[in-house]
């Protein structure tokens, strides 16, 4: 039945659809889960309402308080959703070297913006929103990259819905930002299907994202657990870009930027699998939708030029 | 057996400025050992304890090499390998 109560109820069970032009052959399948087709239009709905909901179960979110969080856009987008049915204030803290259509979305669900300087990417945003929860004892950081909650969220559903639509599945593959997807995936993936590989695609930024002072800024989520990983790959914006252009024209799947990374490390496992003559079922995610990335040109005019607009930004 | 090893902004202090240097050697502890022949300090940088720096990332060929080997790791003639300073996402 597809009829809820509220918004919040239509989150998850998300369509798992075969690429039959992208996969290498017949023997060789590549399954995209299509995690737009959330609320706010990201993956990011099912960790967002799962840490929200621990909060006001564990009695430290209640009516009025104002939520804190260091997001590039959609966590926070999902937050702001959320709070406002649930009467929650929500400052975003977000690097400013990211999408106008994040920061208009964030301002239409009310969320106020705090932005953290480009160099250092997500740490410096991190960074400065811990110093904001430490002024401001009484605002609540659900903190994604270290909230049980968030992989718990891909474990109790995400994991499940792909098993179930896929227990053939021999590839998991995920982008790596908080590790949430890939962990609480992988994590329920491997205690039920016993020799599944579990592939991380990291972005890779231009040199401005890795301006730290020093090394000991460097940041690894609290909830990073390389256990549950078989491998990790890193894929640069032209890669990305080329991908996600690829899904769009090849089986119309209109994606972010970030999804064009994880599809690159999902053609590279699939097509390893293939030349060992060995046949697979490879599921990845499709985080977002493109809406959010259509002023960055990402989907128009030359290829290198677009790639090299992209360096500077986040776009995971 | 030659490799490019490019190197991130934070430790260029140590190869002159360079982005991008030369190294050889059959394993990624081999090529960091080679770096530091010519680049000193460099090494003492990225390898804690005889495993590699928490918040250094390595990637042969776009592979992390934590998950083939770490130090370990197998590097062949005119591989790319890239350190990265570990960073946030989400």
């Amino acid at each position: 039945m597809a009829r809820y109560d509220s918004l919040l109820d239509a989150l998850g069970d998300t369509p798992l659809v075969r690429l039959a032009r992208l996969s290498p052959s017949e023997d060789v399948r590549l399954w995209a889960k299509l995690e737009d087709r959330n609320p706010t239009g990201s993956i990011k709905d099912r960790p967002a309402l799962a840490m929200l909901e621990a909060a006001e179960r564990d009695g430290r979110l209640t009516p009025g308080a104002t939520i804190l969080e260091p997001t590039s856009g959609n966590t926070g987008i999902a937050l702001a959703m959320a709070a406002r049915l649930r009467g929650y204030r929500i400052i975003c803290v977000m690097p400013e070297n990211t999408s106008v259509e994040r920061r208009q979305l964030l301002a239409a669900y009310g969320a106020e913006i705090r932005f953290s300087p480009a160099a250092g990417g997500s740490n410096q945003a991190v960074a400065v929103a811990k110093e904001l929860a430490e002024e401001h004892p009484d605002w609540v950081m659900l903190y994604q990259y270290g909230n049980p909650a968030n992989a718990e969220a891909h474990y109790s559903t995400t994991g499940p819905e792909i098993l179930r639509d896929l227990p053939e599945i021999t590839h998991f593959v995920g982008g790596l930002g908080t590790t949430g997807t890939l962990v609480g995936v992988g994590r329920y993936l491997r205690e039920h299907r016993p020799g599944v590989q579990v592939v991380a695609a990291e972005p890779r930024y231009g040199e401005l994202v890795y301006g730290l002072r020093n090394l000991d800024e460097g940041f690894v989520p609290e909830l990073y657990d390389p256990e549950v990983l078989t491998g990790r790959y890193s894929v640069g914006s032209y890669d990305a870009l080329r991908r996600t252009r690829q899904l769009l024209t090849e089986e119309g799947i209109f994606a972010g930027i970030s999804t064009g990374a994880v599809l690159h490390a999902a053609l590279g496992v699939a097509e390893k699998v293939a030349g060992a003559g060995e046949s697979g079922d490879v599921a990845f995610v499709v985080a977002d939708g493109g809406w959010k990335y259509l002023s960055t040109g990402a989907y128009s005019g030359d290829l290198t030029d677009a790639a090299q607009r992209l360096d500077t930004q986040l776009w995971a | 057996m030659a490799v490019k090893v490019s190197i991130p902004t934070i430790l260029r202090t140590h190869t002159s400025g360079e982005k991008s240097v030369e190294a050889s050697g059959g394993t990624l502890g081999q090529v960091i050992d080679d770096l530091e022949s010519r680049h000193a300090g460099l090494k003492a940088r990225l390898v804690k304890e005889d495993a590699l720096h928490r918040f250094i990332n390595v990637y042969v060929n776009d592979e992390d090499v934590r998950f083939s080997g770490g130090l370990n790791a197998e590097v062949k003639d005119g591989d790319n390998v890239t350190i990265l300073p570990a960073v946030a996402g989400g």
